[in-house]
């Protein structure tokens, strides 16, 4: 059952990991953190083992998806909650570290002025007062743990006190980020209006398409997917977990045991905006832009189902999910942009009706199947 | 944009009556003059005759067809050409003439010439577009003219368009007591301009009166009162069009989601199928119907009501019925089945917007206030979707399906053991949600744009509206689709469309804390599991 | 928790100025010999009357059975204890300090009210011994539960309830995967380890075998005195195993109330059940 010893810290964060995914997680630092970086950085444009700067940049932005698909997970897959509005949580961490690094444009930008080029061009005169402070990147990182915190807690508190959920739940989510969209596109709002944030100069004083920065960027993205998988998984084995799952299956049973469903559905929500806030902000210095267009009801709706596609319920299922579904996506729009959203509604389709418990789960039949029973 | 024609017609048809009188010569002539002054002399002499045929040769300036030929005044259509002071044709034709050119004052001049002199036109249309374009302004010199016309008007519609274009006329009259009357006069107007005409006499330097002045106060007191009210009405109006239109699309919902717990995301999309239905018979009566053209929307409710039905009844039958009992992967299918939907209509008719013409039936509205006109297009959509309600409400209440229906919708299990083919219900349910989504489609296509992503647009809104009404509740969904239409529209005006939406959307999470079950719940044991 | 109030002054062994002294606000306190007080409860749905002006006093370890036809307002009543149902009007009071008519249905079963549901409701997914660490009384605050281990004193009494309710064997199986008489079971067991001062039992042996059936009411006897019991059940000859006071309710109210043999004598409740 609940082997766990009492130790702190690191171990014990790791001994929540049966010994497969300790040698997954060990095999995915070796790649993140040695050798993709190190073909980057110390090979030559020419050599057949260079990874491109396109390789390093894709990578992280399959990484932030990852993250935001273990987040979904944790929510959905484990507590029945389904969102269809994870999007804003996305872009609210993508826009407050964005009003970082537009500030530390400086006065780069086209118009040179202390203010970012939009305002300029809106012609405004000062920086409006949720601006201040946007300077300070501590100050930035707060906002991005505090503005989806706020958010989702205060939404969360009054839709599960009064016992919404199902499918009433995920659209009134839906109609939350929609609402945030359309305000996000208007220029009064002081975030951009369509064009968003763009044209980044740099990161902490560092050049932002630096080799060495896009490096740095990407390890930590890494280091916070593998940290989002161990968070995730020793919540998900704690007993808060087996509680969380059982207001999934049978909330009014766990009611009438005593447990309040209330603060276990507020927890797991707002920890899992949290977690894609994050997300949004490690996507930003590495995408380059962030706009409206990432609160959009149809980007919201993709990540349920990179975590479908996976296999929901079991975190490296989402992982999976977000990777395989992002580079199809990538080959796609590539190779044949008409029929890429042919390919995903089938998609969604395809999963629901036969792989229920997606790719991960179909794997795991196959082994049972064949080992000797 | 079509008045212009329907003015041409008229004077068309009355250019057929041959018994034309001869006109003042000299002014005629005087018309072909290099001074645009002179030009205008003539003009308001020619209008003050009150002569209709002087319109024709005042039309034909207009169109440039008025030439100077060897010394004569003469207009020239096409290949014939006329004097223009008999109105005889000339034989032969026209040798070397001159074109007689107009500059815009003189243009503008002219318009309000011809709309003068239509007054007297025997059709009635004719005479109140004249008399609506008069009211725009009026100079003092058409105050006799207007006098005139006044006395043999008999319409009171136009008789009231007359006063105030009278009133307008005569506010530039140099005797006070004339003015004051025609204060008075312009008290009965709603119109803007002519809140900015009397707003222009408040100040001492133009009006030396101290009554007008004050009259003046008065009657932009009770103008604003009520262009107010026209504004409201507007606003109440377009309101109760827009909730019409959610109403078409939250009906099918709110069946398909009270008989089988399923949100359906591709409800958007049968809005579309609809919508390009009623394109698609557009095309075939311009191809094969042209002269019934106008009544190719008729045509349209069946076909897009059994086009959507019948996606729907594919959609059910795929994938939904195998999802029973999981509503949010029902939920993420039928997003998947929007898409391709989506991606169809782009493959099928492009990904442009396709051009969905009103009927001319449908065009024009009535005028209820200066500023209010309400559209015949949105009248028809309200009266359609209020129909639609009623067979709606009729079949669910005293048909063997609607009973179906209701007994699936509130006990499942318990309808299927006493022999309600829960099976068929459900794809009939659907199909009929369906359908009416394709009515919503037929509905939308005459105010908004036909496209492929159109149906996303109202997705949201449409469960805003089953949210907020309730489940499976008819008179719920109607309230609430009328109610948050007219509710968008208020705060519109008030604060902007994307901060009314956001309004909206506030409200409705609010209040589903008070009544998480909608505006009507159906209280019991049967749904609270 | 729940504010101080006093439950009106109708029964025979009700004195306020004992009931503060005896316990603090919140906290059960079943002195004077009823746990349960339910007074002139009424419930309706859209004009039906669910309860009307119901009745109804359980002592403190006493075993309790009501019956009625279907519609007599058996579950609507054991809704209304657990706070799942909001009465209209009336009293409910746990004890006599604890007022159920304000409190949620995490914070009544936490007060010491359990229930077992009509259909079996176990976590399907959870194993079974799972089922019960989830039962288990203990602190069900959300933050307690993210760093909540389970003690060897726990693992014993989750050990003694499985061999108990006869599941030792299937404890690390999936719940989904029992059948219906051992889910019934399972339920059970998950009662116990809640440790409730009062327990509502709706059909406890629907679907169970003869020998189940036996099983059961010998441990629904021996539970009572320690524990109060409510059960309701449509099986006369289980309620007759059962020994104890019968209740009968017909149309949301009590019909008559006694002995199992002078109830079923009484000619309002023949007619109940057999006339018209």
């Amino acid at each position: 059952m609940d082997d766990t010893p009492r130790t702190p810290g690191i171990s014990r964060l790791l001994g929540v990991l049966p010994g497969t995914g300790r040698s997954a997680l060990a095999a995915f630092g070796l790649v993140a953190f040695v050798l993709l970086p190190g073909l980057h950085l110390f090979t030559s444009g020419k050599s057949p083992l260079h990874v491109s700067d396109y390789v390093i940049t894709v990578g992280g932005k399959v990484m932030c998806y990852a993250i935001v698909a273990v987040a979904m997970d944790l929510a959905w897959g484990y507590g029945g909650i389904l969102s269809l509005g994870h999007g804003l949580f996305f872009a609210l961490g993508g826009y407050a570290f964005g009003m970082y690094l537009m500030r530390s444009i400086g006065r780069d930008g086209v118009y040179q002025s202390d203010l970012p080029d939009f305002m300029v061009f809106l012609d405004w005169k000062e920086l409006p007062w949720y601006w201040r402070g946007s300077d300070h990147v501590l100050w930035a990182l707060a906002l991005v743990v505090l503005v989806p915190v706020a958010i989702a807690f205060a939404f969360g508190f009054f839709a599960f006190r009064s016992r919404i959920k199902g499918v009433y739940f995920s659209i009134i989510t839906q109609a939350l980020t929609y609402a945030a969209m359309l305000l996000f596109f208007r220029n009064e709002t002081g975030f951009g209006g369509n064009n968003g944030f763009t044209d980044f100069k740099r990161i902490l004083g560092f050049p932002i398409t630096a080799p060495a920065t896009r490096v740095a960027l990407f390890m930590l993205t890494a280091a916070t997917l593998a940290a989002a998988l161990l968070i995730g998984r020793s919540l998900v084995t704690s007993k808060f977990g087996r509680v969380l799952a059982a207001i999934r299956d049978a909330e009014s049973r766990a009611m009438f045991l005593g447990y309040d469903p209330l603060w276990y559905k507020l927890f797991v929500w707002t920890f899992s905006a949290v977690l894609t806030a994050v997300a949004g902000a490690l996507f930003v210095p590495q995408v380059g832009i962030i706009n409206p267009s990432e609160m959009s009801p149809a980007s919201s709706i993709e990540i349920a189902i990179w975590v479908a596609v996976g296999g929901r319920g079991t975190l490296v299922g989402a992982v999976v999910g977000a990777v395989l579904v992002n580079l199809a996506k990538s080959w796609f729009t590539m190779a044949f942009p008409e029929f890429w959203l042919f390919f995903l509604g089938l998609l969604f389709i395809v999963v629901t009706l036969l792989l229920p418990e997606g790719v991960v789960g179909l794997w795991r039949r196959l082994l049972r199947g064949r080992a000797p029973a | 944009m079509r008045r212009p024609v329907h003015v041409l017609l008229a004077f068309l048809t009355w250019q057929a009556t041959p018994a034309l009188a001869a006109l003042d010569a000299k002014a005629v002539g005087q018309l072909a003059s290099e001074d645009s002054e002179e030009k205008i002399a003539a003009i308001r002499q020619l209008v003050q005759g009150g002569d209709p045929t002087a319109q024709r040769v005042l039309q034909a300036l207009g169109d440039d067809g008025l030439q100077l030929s060897g010394g004569k005044v003469v207009i020239v259509d096409g290949e014939r050409v006329f004097d223009a002071v008999t109105g005889e044709e000339l034989k032969p034709g026209l040798e070397g003439g001159e074109g007689i050119s107009i500059n815009n004052r003189v243009r503008r001049e002219l318009t309000a010439a011809l709309a003068a002199l239509r007054l007297f036109d025997p059709d009635r249309g004719a005479r109140l577009t004249a008399a609506q374009e008069l009211t725009a302004g009026a100079d003092l010199a058409m105050a006799p003219l207007l006098a005139r016309a006044l006395e043999s008007e008999a319409d009171g519609q136009i008789r009231q368009l007359l006063v105030l274009a009278h009133a307008q006329a005569s506010l530039k009259a140099p005797d006070a007591a004339t003015r004051l009357a025609a204060v008075r006069a312009l008290r009965a107007s709603g119109n803007p301009g002519v809140r900015g005409l009397l707003a222009a006499l408040l100040d001492e330097r133009a009006e030396p009166d101290a009554r007008v002045r004050t009259e003046a106060r008065a009657s932009i007191a009770t103008i604003e009162h009520r262009m107010a009210i026209g504004e409201i009405v507007g606003r109440v109006f377009s309101g109760l069009s827009l909730g019409s239109i959610l109403l078409l699309a939250a009906l099918g919902l709110a069946i398909t989601y009270g008989v089988m717990g399923v949100i359906n995301m591709a409800h958007g999309e049968l809005l579309m199928v609809g919508a390009y239905s009623t394109f698609a018979v557009q095309t075939l009566f311009g191809r094969y119907l042209p002269r019934a053209l106008d009544w190719y929307v008729v045509a349209a409710v069946p076909v897009a009501f059994v086009a959507a039905a019948l996606v729907g009844i594919v959609i059910e039958r795929t994938v939904i019925r195998f999802l029973y009992g999981r509503p949010l992967e029902t939920l993420l299918a039928t997003w998947g089945l929007s898409l391709v939907l989506i991606q169809s209509a782009r493959t099928l008719f492009g990904a442009q917007n396709v051009g969905v013409a009103n009927p001319s039936w449908m065009s024009g509205g009535i005028q209820v206030m200066a500023n209010a006109v309400l559209p015949w297009n949105r009248i028809a959509i309200i009266a359609f979707s209020l129909g639609v309600l009623a067979l709606v409400w009729l079949t669910m209440s005293h048909t063997r399906l609607g009973l179906f229906v209701r007994a699936v919708t509130q006990n499942r299990a318990m309808a299927g053991c006493v022999g309600v083919p829960t099976g068929r219900v459900d794809t009939l349910a659907f199909a009929v949600g369906a359908g009416l989504a394709g009515l919503g489609g037929v509905a939308l296509s005459q105010i908004a744009n036909v496209g492929p992503d159109m149906g996303q647009s109202y997705i949201v809104d449409s469960f805003m509206v089953v949210v907020l009404g309730g489940v499976g509740q008819l008179a719920g969904a109607a309230l609430a689709a009328l109610g948050l239409g007219v509710a968008a529209k208020f705060l519109e005006g008030l604060a902007g469309a994307v901060i009314a939406k956001i309004a909206v959307l506030a409200f409705i999470i609010i209040f589903i804390q008070k009544r998480p079950q909608g505006l009507f719940a159906l209280k019991g044991r049967f749904l609270e599991d | 928790m729940s504010p101080v109030r006093a439950p009106p002054p109708l029964h025979p062994d009700f004195h306020p100025e004992a009931s503060i002294d005896a316990a603090g606000p919140g906290k059960l306190d079943p002195s004077h010999r009823v746990i349960l007080y339910l007074e002139d409860i009424t419930v309706s749905f859209d004009g039906f009357r669910a309860l009307d002006r119901l009745t109804l006093y359980i002592d403190v370890g006493e075993l309790r059975c009501i019956i009625g036809p279907n519609g007599a307002g058996k579950t609507t009543m054991m809704d209304v204890i657990t706070g799942k149902t909001r009465p209209d009007s009336g009293t409910a009071f746990f004890g006599q300090t604890v007022d159920l008519t304000r409190m949620s249905e995490p914070e009544i079963a936490r007060a010491g009210i359990g229930r077992k549901f009509q259909k079996p409701t176990v976590f399907e997914r959870h194993t079974v011994f799972e089922n019960l660490e989830l039962a288990m009384k203990a602190d069900k605050r959300a933050r307690k539960t993210l760093f909540a281990t389970l003690g060897d004193e726990a693992r014993d009494r989750i050990a003694d309830t499985l061999r108990l309710v006869r599941l030792a064997s299937e404890a690390g199986r999936a719940a989904g995967l029992l059948s219906h008489g051992q889910k019934q079971w399972l339920e059970i067991g998950m009662l116990l380890v809640q440790e409730p001062k009062l327990l509502l039992l709706d059909e406890p042996v629907a679907g169970m075998t003869d020998e189940e059936t036996d099983r059961t009411a010998e441990l629904i006897v021996s539970l009572a005195g320690e524990h109060s019991l409510v059960v309701v059940e449509h099986d006369m000859a289980f309620v007759a195993q059962l020994g104890g006071k019968v209740t009968v309710l017909h149309e949301g109210s009590v019909l008559a109330e006694g002995k199992l043999e002078s109830v079923q004598n009484d000619p309002r409740v023949v007619e109940v059940y057999l006339g018209r």
